[in-house]
């Protein structure tokens, strides 16, 4: 394991931030830790670098016991979300900077801060200063910097939440073959669950300073254990009393069986449909179907239907 | 058309303002001071006295200038860092010496640490004097000049934030390190505002250091000491405005200085969105 | 790019802490620094400042400490207060007159000095033409300027000898105009940063629904100003009040132009410690009082703008 959390907790006057987490997390893998805001995921990271003190419990890294130990110590990578650039140094000393604390010799300095910048493809930008780069430059950077010191675990916060939509999307890639490249333990928080799933070979999702669930991302998707869980990894709907997803749900002519309802609402949304159903108990489900079926069911607003879950094929 | 003539007659009573208010005497003190040729204005700013004036006051100065910005950084790391118990209290302690006269700082020091003062025995027997001596001039210049140096870095410290100091912090840099290569250069131009502001109070600091000085004759003349008792005691007018000039010459650069700062600060701005 | 474990920097194999203890104690080691650093400030502070603050306040009230030799001062000491010195000492009648005149010349400068500041601001913030940068770095002069400067200029511009031919020598006027000059960049500076933070929106909404300017700046600007202009009010008059190198010159002698802190310093010329202190404590209360009051003002003002 290369990572241990046991009963990690952290609190900020009466409220537990980080709550009595347990937590193992492989060696080489890329983790996303995904909860909303307020969920305590930025303070766990912080624990785990040692930017935080933890009120209880143990952190423990690569089987050391580091809880008391400074971050200088640890041999951990950070990413912030704002980057925090070195503003008053250029490119390649930023990322030099790790190494000069090492007190390593100039030209090896130099070999290593060039391939750092082949890596991340900042090659024609060694000499320009941070106020010269754009948002996912600056992001870059850091990434290579913190490479630079060839860190056990390397942790991310939030790092693509200040970017805009496509270059959000593009570092996403760049970093999940980063990963495959290098294989160095990554620890991802982010509150965007298409980024966690897409990314993550594990997931964790965090509420309320605790960990709901931890897994393979499809696995959480499929079998959520808490509603929380379920609602927050994809769309929801209730159906019999049970969260569902609407795309496992299909509608048909009223026939007997199923529970039957009237359609109330349809909405077009390109190549989906969703149809709102109000049932004969009460309650209204909506329904996700493909074009072909919408239009082979030939239905329109009011039409009596009957719901029930997909079977598999 | 109502529109453009307010703005004119707004802006004509307003440079009209500044002009009699601050453009007359400026104008006047460099007028007056070459008045009577170039020969006159330097004979008297290389006499004797008016050269050990300025030695003074640049000693002064110098001592003075580097405590104010250590203290005035150290405690902008304090208080940027935690709200302390307490932290409240530093922030108003450091405001006195701006909100109150410099008469009663003089007076105040010397009730504090002259021979008649409360510690004023004690200091005797060990050989320290406070009023007539240099010592009680390096003293009241710094108590009016205190709070300058934390007035302009506390925002910008502010401002940088925590996180490029985390950042180091993780890459293996330890306290020193920091401070010296990441926390200061994020700081400079604040540290540069506040200690070229403190220079300048510190050169012409003038009624602390009148009544600590006790009286205005004798070896312990700063140049604004000198100035005023080269006009109280000869009327010599060319001498006083010479110094004067020398004296505002050089706040003049600092203010240069300081506007020059401000501008590229607003640039920074831009650059960092 | 291989990562193999990089020696110089890896753990020293910490041994498995206890809670509690451990943490504190590395907690504390933490802040040593601070404490350290901390202490030594509020020491410099205490000496600087503090200290002889407290000296004054205690000589005004005859409230004294001797001290003779180092074992002395904390054996050696009586106490006295004279509560009904320092009523004495503040009621002179040219004690009052001076006060009184400090007073309401710095209240008068402060409040002149509010709305050029205004003015001022204004046009450096709205306003754009040629050399506007120049009357920028002009705003900051009287800041920078030593007093004793200004005292002399202004001596000479406004006095006997006046060029011009104004001849304010001893005249509550040409104390005005020094007052003018030195507080200029606390009104100014105080109202200008806000003044430019206003996106203009609100302005824009009030003339679409026919505002004219005067009244959009009343109702609109003046408004948002307001705490500003009561803090740069408050800077202003605290340091009108305790103004000395500028105006002692065109002051001129002992008489109806002696100011609270010209008095104070011909009290220390004839060595009367006591009075001088006690002059000072009053002077002290008063711009405490003022300096508190234009704080909860606008402290006030700003709670009502955005609560």
């Amino acid at each position: 394991m290369s990572i241990s959390l046991s009963r990690l907790t952290k609190r900020y006057g009466p409220n537990a931030v980080v709550d009595d987490v347990n937590v193992e997390i492989p060696e080489g893998s890329l983790t996303a830790i995904l909860g909303p805001s307020g969920s305590g995921k930025s303070t766990l990271l912080k624990l785990i670098a040692g930017l935080e003190v933890p009120d209880e419990g143990r952190v423990i890294i690569e089987g050391d016991d580091v809880t008391d130990v400074d971050p200088r110590y640890r041999d951990i990578g950070f990413c912030f979300q704002h980057y925090a650039p070195f503003r008053h140094m250029n490119v390649s000393k930023n990322i030099g900077f790790g190494l000069r604390v090492r007190k390593q010799p100039k030209d090896v300095i130099d070999v290593k801060v060039r391939e750092l910048l082949e890596l991340v493809k900042l090659e024609d930008k060694a000499n320009s200063y941070p106020a010269q780069l754009s948002g996912g430059e600056r992001q870059r950077m850091a990434l290579a910097r913190a490479l630079a010191i060839e860190p056990r675990v390397l942790l991310l916060d939030e790092p693509f939440g200040a970017l805009d939509a496509i270059v959000r999307t593009e570092l996403r890639h760049f970093v999940k073959e980063l990963h495959q490249q290098i294989k160095v333990t990554t620890i991802l928080v982010t509150h965007d669950q298409d980024e966690a799933m897409e990314v993550a070979d594990q997931l964790l999702i965090m509420h309320a300073g605790k960990i709901e669930q931890a897994g393979e991302p499809t696995e959480l998707y499929e079998r959520p254990a808490t509603e929380f869980v379920h609602s927050f990894l994809g769309p929801t709907t209730l159906f019999k009393g049970v969260a569902v997803r609407p795309h496992d749900l299909e509608l048909m002519s009223p026939s007997v069986g199923t529970i039957e309802g009237v359609v109330t609402s349809i909405m077009e949304l390109g190549f989906e449909i969703q149809v709102t159903v109000t049932l004969s108990d009460g309650s209204t489900p909506w329904v996700q179907m493909s074009r072909n079926e919408f239009r082979a069911l030939g239905i329109t607003e009011s039409s009596p239907v009957s719901v029930r879950e997909r079977v598999a094929p | 058309m109502k529109h453009t003539s307010r703005k004119w007659s707004l802006r004509v009573i307003v440079i009209g303002y500044l002009a009699v208010l601050v453009g007359l005497p400026v104008g006047y003190l460099f007028i007056k001071a070459f008045s009577h040729g170039l020969g006159a204005f330097w004979s008297e700013v290389t006499k004797p006295n008016a050269v050990a004036a300025l030695k003074l006051s640049a000693e002064v100065a110098l001592i003075a200038v580097p405590v104010n910005t250590v203290i005035g950084i150290g405690a902008a790391l304090l208080l940027a860092k935690k709200k302390f118990f307490g932290s409240r209290a530093l922030t108003l302690a450091f405001d006195i010496p701006v909100a109150v006269s410099p008469i009663i700082i003089g007076v105040a020091l010397i009730l504090a640490y002259s021979r008649i003062g409360w510690f004023g025995g004690w200091l005797s027997k060990n050989g320290i004097t406070i009023l007539f001596s240099p010592v009680g001039i390096v003293m009241a210049t710094m108590a009016v000049s205190l709070p300058y140096v934390l007035r302009s870095v506390l925002p910008v410290l502010i401002e940088v934030g925590k996180d490029q100091e985390q950042a180091a912090r993780t890459l293996g840099a330890g306290p020193f390190r920091t401070f010296w290569q990441i926390t200061l250069p994020a700081i400079r131009w604040g540290v540069l505002y506040g200690v070229t502001l403190t220079i300048a109070r510190t050169l012409g600091e003038f009624g602390a250091v009148l009544v600590v000085s006790g009286d205005i004759t004798g070896k312990t003349q700063t140049l604004p000491i000198y100035i005023f008792a080269v006009w109280d005691q000869s009327y010599d007018t060319i001498g006083a405005f010479a110094g004067a000039l020398v004296l505002a010459s050089i706040s003049i650069v600092a203010l240069m200085i300081l506007s020059s700062l401000r501008a590229r600060e607003r640039k920074l701005h831009v650059d960092l969105a | 790019m291989d990562l193999p474990a990089n020696p110089s920097s890896s753990l020293l194999g910490a041994p498995p802490a206890r809670n509690g203890w451990r943490r504190f104690a590395v907690r504390l080691r933490a802040s040593s620094g601070a404490i350290g650093g901390g202490s030594l400030i509020v020491g410099y502070l205490s000496i600087i400042v503090l200290i002889p603050i407290a000296a004054v306040v205690a000589h005004g009230f005859s409230f004294s400490i001797h001290t003779d030799g180092w074992g002395a001062a904390f054996w050696h000491w009586h106490l006295s207060a004279g509560f009904g010195t320092f009523w004495s000492d503040v009621t002179q009648p040219a004690a009052i007159s001076a006060i009184r005149l400090s007073l309401w010349l710095s209240l008068s400068v402060a409040a002149i000095n509010a709305v050029m500041g205004i003015a001022i601001a204004w046009v450096l913030v709205r306003d754009s033409f040629h050399g506007k940068w120049f009357v920028e770095a002009f705003i900051d002069l009287p800041f920078a300027l030593p007093t004793i400067v200004v005292g002399v200029v202004l001596l000479f511009l406004f006095g006997t000898q006046s060029p011009l031919h104004i001849d304010l020598f001893e005249t509550w006027m040409g104390l005005m105009v020094a007052l003018l000059f030195v507080t200029l960049p606390f009104s100014v500076r105080a109202v200008q940063p806000v003044l430019a933070s206003l996106d203009g929106e609100a302005e824009a909404a009030a003339k679409s629904l026919g505002a004219g300017g005067l009244r959009t700046f009343v109702s609109v600007v003046l408004p948002s100003l307001w705490p500003a202009v009561l803090g740069g009010f408050g800077l202003a008059f605290a340091r009108a009040i305790g103004e000395f190198g500028s105006i002692s010159l065109i002051a001129g002698g002992i008489g109806r132009t002696t100011t609270a802190s010209s008095y104070i310093y011909n009290l220390t010329q004839g060595f009367l410690w006591t009075n001088a202190a006690a002059v000072s404590t009053a002077l002290l209360v008063l711009s405490l009082i003022v300096l508190i009051a234009s704080n909860v003002f606008a402290r006030r003002v700003q709670h009502r703008l955005a609560p």
